[in-house]
C-alpha cells in the first residue's frame, strides 16, 4: 500500500534522493535536549533502582577473597545445581503442557475452543504460594488425600511431596501460561499459506505440523521458556513452602538463620547474574525472532483442522490440565473454607489485611506509574545514550528476584535509612523497584502510538515542552498508564518476599496471612484470604483482558 | 554542477511588501551528512511559497528549522523582522509565531474540533468567537462539537489549517498537507486551502514533492535538491525555463533532442527554432509534449514524422511519433485531431525552446 503510494506520488525517476537521514527515525523521536523536568526525575528514579544491586556488590566485595571461597563451596554448587534442574524440568513440562493446548485451541475444531483458551490463562491469577499451599493441603502429610486414605485403608504415610517433586509440580502447573500465551499469539500470527503449501506438497496434518508449524513457533517457545525459567528461579513461595533448596530459599534461610549477611549477598548476586542472563537472552530473541508477526494486520484465518477421532482424547487432555492447574486449587480452597467455617475458625483481622493489600497495591501502582512516566517520555521521545542507559537500568528490575530486592532493602534500611526501616514508604520503594518495568512497558507502548507531531503542533500553538506533554501526551497515554497501574496493582498484591521482609511490625496483608497460616499447617485459616486474593486480582485481570480484546477487535476493523 | 539561482533574486524584484520570513544561509548537519546546505528562503507578506523537492532532499528539515524543531548549524532565520534563530540562539517553537499544518493533520484526538482550534488561543472571553471565525473561514461552521475521528480526511486538514491560523501567526508552514488524501480529494482540498490562505492574506510555506501541487498552488516555487535550492522562481518560469535538465524533468514531462546553437537560434531535426537564451555549440533542446504541433501530411504539407502509437486519455491524448532519424518524441494534444497511428505527419514546435549546453561527460 505505502509503496504503491510513494511510487504514484513520488519523484520522477532520474532524480535521485539525497542521502539524508531516513524519515523513519524522525517519526517518533524529538531531537535536542530533553527538558530538565524529564531528566531530573528519570535520573533520580534510576539511581533508586540501582541501589539494591550496588549495595549487593559492595556487600559481597567486602568479603574479598572469602566471597570466591563461598562461591565454590559445595553448598553453593548444590544450590546452583538444584535451581538449574528445577528450572529445566519446569520449562520442559510447561512446553509439553502448553504447545498442544495452544495448537488445539487455535488451529482445530475442538469444541469450546474459546472457553479452553481463556481458562488456560487463569492459573496466572493464582499466586504461586497459594498454588503450593493447595498442593500441600491436598496431597501433603496432613492433607486431604492422606485423610481419605488413612480412614478405610489405614495408609499412614504418603510419599513425601516436599522437595523437587512438589516444587516441580506446583511451578509447572502455575507457570505454563507464559509459554501458552507466547505460542498462541505466534500461532495466530502465522501465515496459513505455509501450512497450505505443505499440504499441497503431499504432507499430512501431522507432518505439516512438525515440518512447517513447529519450526516457526520456535522463537515463541523459546521466549516463553525463558520467561518460565525466570519465573521459576525468582519464585520464593513455592520452593520455600515445599522445602526445595533453590537460590531464593537458600538466601532466605541464610538471612533468617545467621548473621552472616555476606553469604546471602553473594548468593543473591549469583542468582541475579543467572536471572539477568535469562532476561537479556529473552530480549535478544524477542528483537530477532518476531518474524511471525511481521505481516501487517491479522493474517487470513485458516480453516480449523477437523479433529475427528482425536476429539475426545483432546478434550480429556484439556480437561485434565485445567482440572489440575485451576480446578484443584480452587476446590481445595473451597473445601477448606467450608470446613473452616463449619468448625468455626475465624481469622483475626482479615478485613484489615485485605484493606492493607488493596491500599498498598494502589499506592505502589500510583508511585510506579508516576515514576515511570518521565522515563517513558525520555525513552520514547529523546532516544540517545542517556535514554538507553536509563531504560536498561529500569529493565534490571526484571532480573532482580523479589527476595533479592527485599534483602538489600532490609540491609540498606537497617544500616543507612534507619528512620525508614520497617515503614510503609520503604516497602513501597522496594515494590516500585521490582515492578516499575511493568508500568514503564505499558506506558511506553501507549506513548509510541502518540505521534510526536501532536506535541509539535502544541508547541507551535504556544505551549512549552512541559505544557505540550501535560495537554496532549499525558491524556493520550492514559490507556497505557491505566494498564500499567493495573498490572502493578495486581502483582504487588500477590508479592510475597518483599512483603514478608519489609512490612512494618504487625502489618498484615492477605499474602502474609496466607503465608503464616500455611506455615503452621492451618489451611482452614489460609483458604479465605487466598480466595479473596484470587478474587481481588482476577477482577482487574478480567477487565484488562476484555479491554485488550475490544482493542484488538477495533484494530481489526481497519 | 548547474548554475544556482538563489532566493536573493527576490530582493531585486522590487516587491514593496515586507518580509514575513527571511531565512538566509541555513545549514543543518546530521552527523557527517549536510542535509540543508546554504538555503535561502524568503516570503513577503501574503505570499504563498512552495518548497518542492524529492523525498529526502531536506525540505522538511528546512521547514522544521523554521518552526524551531531543529537547531541550525549556520545561517539565520527572521520572522516578521525578528531574529528567531542563529547559531547558538534558538527561540523555542512556542515563541516563534509560526503555525504548522502537518502531513496527517495531527489533530489532537482527545479534543473536539472547537478545542483543537482554540488550543493556541489565550484564555479569554473572545475565544469562542475566534474559534467560530476560524471555522467559518475554512467552511466548517457547526462542526465545533465533532471529534477528529468523525471528520473526513479533507475536513481534518481544514480543521488543522483553522487551528494553525487561529492565533494569527506570522507564517504558516504546511508540511505535505495533502499527501494523505486520495487523488480526487487532493485537488479539491488544495484549491480550498489556496483560497482560504489568499482570502486571509496569510503568508505560507508549503513543502511538497508533488510538482503539480507546487505549480498550481504557489505564487513562487523553490526547488530543493540534495539540500540546496537549485531554482527559486514563479511557476511559469520554473516550468518553461528550468535552470537545468534535471529540474526540467522534475517539474514536468520533458524530452530532449540534440541540436546546435547559434546565438538565440538552434537547429535540429525539426529545422531552425528560436531559443529563449543564447547558446553556442552542441546543445540538448528541451521539448515539452504539449508544445509539439502535428499536422496531417497533405500535398502542401511535407511529412517529417510517423505516428507510432496513441494513448487516449479523453481530455487529451499522447502521440508517440518517430522522426526521420528514428528518434521518438511524445506529443500531447487535443482529441479532435483525427490523427491515427500509422499516419504521416508534419511536426513543429510552438514558441521558443530552451536549450542546454551538451554535458561533456555522460
Amino acid at each position: 500500500m505505502s509503496t504503491l503510494r510513494s511510487q504514484a506520488g513520488g519523484p520522477k525517476p532520474g532524480f535521485s534522493p539525497a542521502s539524508g537521514p531516513v524519515s523513519g527515525s524522525r517519526r517518533l523521536n524529538v531531537r535536542g535536549r530533553p527538558p530538565l523536568i524529564v531528566i531530573l526525575p528519570s535520573l533520580l528514579v534510576s539511581l533508586i533502582l540501582l541501589a539494591p544491586l550496588v549495595y549487593l556488590v559492595i556487600r559481597a566485595s567486602d568479603a574479598g577473597v572469602d566471597a570466591f571461597d563461598m562461591l565454590t563451596r559445595a553448598r553453593t554448587l548444590h544450590i546452583f545445581k538444584n535451581t538449574v534442574l528445577l528450572a529445566a524440568a519446569v520449562v520442559a513440562t510447561s512446553i509439553i503442557i502448553a504447545v498442544p493446548l495452544a495448537w488445539l485451541t487455535s488451529r482445530t475444531d475442538l469444541p469450546g475452543r474459546t472457553f479452553w483458551a481463556s481458562a488456560a490463562v487463569l492459573p496466572l491469577v493464582v499466586p504461586s504460594y497459594v498454588g503450593a499451599m493447595t498442593i500441600v493441603a491436598a496431597i501433603g502429610p496432613r492433607g486431604l488425600l492422606q485423610e481419605i486414605l488413612s480412614g478405610p485403608f489405614g495408609v499412614e504415610r504418603l510419599p513425601s511431596i516436599y522437595g523437587f517433586f512438589g516444587a516441580w509440580l506446583a511451578l509447572s502447573l502455575f507457570s505454563y501460561p507464559y509459554v501458552f500465551l507466547n505460542v498462541k499469539s505466534a500461532l495466530s500470527g502465522l501465515d496459513p499459506a505455509y501450512e497450505e503449501a505443505a499440504r499441497c506438497l503431499g504432507h499430512g496434518p501431522w507432518r505439516t505440523f512438525f515440518l512447517t508449524t513447529l519450526p516457526q513457533l520456535r522463537p515463541a517457545i523459546l521466549a516463553g521458556s525463558l520467561l518460565t525459567a525466570l519465573y521459576t528461579i525468582s519464585d520464593f513461595g513455592v520452593v520455600t513452602l515445599l522445602r526445595y533448596d533453590a537460590f531464593t530459599r537458600a538466601i532466605y534461610m541464610q538471612y533468617r538463620s545467621s548473621f552472616d549477611r555476606t553469604m546471602a549477598a553473594v548468593l543473591s548476586l549469583v542468582l541475579v547474574a543467572f536471572a539477568m542472563g535469562l532476561v537479556l537472552t529473552e530480549a535478544k530473541i524477542r528483537g530477532r525472532g518476531a518474524y511471525h508477526r511481521l505481516g501487517a494486520g491479522s493474517a487470513r484465518k485458516m480453516r480449523p483442522l477437523p479433529l475427528g477421532n482425536w476429539r475426545w482424547p483432546s478434550l480429556i487432555y484439556c480437561g485434565f490440565v485445567l482440572a489440575l492447574s485451576i480446578g484443584l486449587p480452587m476446590s481445595v480452597l473451597i473445601y477448606w473454607l467450608i470446613r473452616g467455617l463449619s468448625r468455626g475458625d475465624r481469622v483475626e483481622g482479615l478485613g484489615s489485611a485485605a484493606w492493607n493489600s488493596i491500599s498498598v497495591g494502589a499506592i505502589t501502582a500510583l508511585v510506579a506509574t508516576v515514576a515511570a512516566f518521565p522515563i517513558a517520555i525520555l525513552v520514547v521521545r529523546y532516544r540517545g545514550r542517556l535514554a538507553r542507559t536509563i531504560e536498561q537500568i529500569c529493565y534490571l528490575g526484571y532480573g532482580l528476584p523479589g527476595i533479592v530486592i527485599a534483602l538489600s532493602f532490609v540491609f540498606i534500611g537497617a544500616r543507612y535509612l534507619t528512620p525508614l526501616y520497617q515503614t510503609l514508604p520503604l516497602m513501597v520503594i522496594a515494590y516500585t523497584v521490582r515492578f516499575l518495568p511493568q508500568a514503564l512497558g505499558a506506558e511506553k507502548t501507549s506513548m509510541l502510538q502518540v505521534s510526536p507531531r501532536l506535541e509539535e503542533a502544541a508547541r507551535t500553538l504556544g505551549r512549552t515542552s512541559f505544557g505540550a506533554i501535560r495537554a496532549v501526551t499525558a491524556p493520550l497515554t492514559r490507556p497505557g498508564i491505566a494498564a500499567g497501574a493495573t498490572l502493578v496493582y495486581l502483582t504487588v498484591m500477590k508479592e510475597l518476599p518483599i512483603t514478608l521482609l519489609l512490612s512494618p511490625t504487625g502489618y498484615k496483608t492477605l499474602a502474609t496471612v496466607i503465608w503464616t497460616s500455611t506455615g503452621s499447617g492451618n489451611f482452614g485459616e489460609a483458604a479465605l484470604p487466598a480466595l479473596i486474593l484470587i478474587g481481588l486480582s482476577s477482577l482487574p485481570a478480567m477487565w484488562m483482558a476484555l479491554r485488550d480484546r475490544t482493542h484488538v477487535a477495533r484494530q481489526d476493523e481497519h | 554542477m548547474t548554475p544556482l539561482s538563489s532566493g536573493d533574486d527576490l530582493l531585486h524584484r522590487g516587491s514593496d511588501a515586507p518580509f514575513a520570513l527571511r531565512a538566509t544561509g541555513l545549514v543543518k548537519r546530521f552527523g557527517p551528512s549536510t542535509v540543508v546546505d546554504q538555503v535561502n528562503l524568503n516570503a513577503v507578506q501574503g505570499e504563498l511559497v512552495a518548497l518542492l523537492g524529492p523525498s529526502g532532499c531536506g525540505k522538511t528539515t528546512t521547514l522544521r528549522l523554521i518552526a524551531g524543531f531543529e537547531e541550525l548549524d549556520a545561517g539565520q532565520i527572521e520572522i516578521s523582522g525578528r531574529i528567531v534563530a542563529a547559531p547558538g540562539k534558538s527561540e523555542p517553537p512556542e515563541r516563534r509565531q509560526v503555525g504548522m499544518v502537518f502531513q496527517d493533520g495531527a489533530l489532537f484526538p482527545h479534543l473536539s474540533v472547537a478545542k483543537n482550534v482554540g488550543f493556541g488561543l489565550p484564555r479569554g472571553s473572545d475565544r469562542r468567537e475566534l474559534v467560530a471565525n476560524a471555522l467559518r473561514m475554512v467552511g466548517l461552521s457547526g462542526f465545533e462539537d465533532r471529534m477528529p475521528h468523525e471528520l473526513s480526511g479533507g475536513q481534518q486538514q481544514r480543521v488543522a489549517l483553522a487551528r494553525a491560523m487561529a492565533p494569527n501567526p506570522a507564517v504558516i508552514l504546511l508540511d505535505e498537507p495533502f499527501s494523505n488524501l486520495d487523488a480526487e480529494l487532493r485537488t479539491t482540498v488544495r484549491t480550498e486551502v489556496r483560497e482560504i490562505l489568499k482570502r486571509a492574506k496569510a503568508t505560507a510555506i508549503l513543502v511538497t514533492h508533488d510538482q503539480e501541487e507546487a505549480l498550481s498552488l504557489a505564487d513562487r516555487v523553490a526547488v530543493m535538491w540534495d539540500g540546496r535550492i537549485v531554482q527559486d522562481a514563479s511557476p511559469e518560469e520554473l516550468y518553461h525555463r528550468p535552470v537545468s535538465k534535471k529540474v526540467g524533468i522534475f517539474v514536468g514531462d520533458a524530452q530532449f533532442i540534440p541540436g546546435t546553437g547559434i546565438g538565440r537560434r538552434v537547429t535540429c531535426e525539426m529545422g531552425e527554432l528560436p531559443s529563449h537564451t543564447a547558446v553556442e555549440g552542441a546543445v540538448d533542446i528541451m521539448i515539452r509534449p504539449e508544445s509539439l504541433r502535428l499536422t496531417l501530411a497533405t500535398d502542401s504539407v511535407q511529412p517529417n514524422a510517423t505516428v507510432l502509437t496513441r494513448l487516449f486519455f479523453g481530455h487529451d491524448q499522447l502521440m508517440k511519433i518517430e522522426l526521420e532519424s528514428g528518434s521518438t518524441l511524445n506529443a500531447r494534444m487535443g482529441t479532435y485531431g483525427g490523427i491515427r497511428p500509422g499516419d504521416r505527419v508534419h511536426v513543429s514546435v510552438r514558441g521558443a525552446v530552451l536549450a542546454f549546453p551538451r554535458e561533456q561527460t555522460a
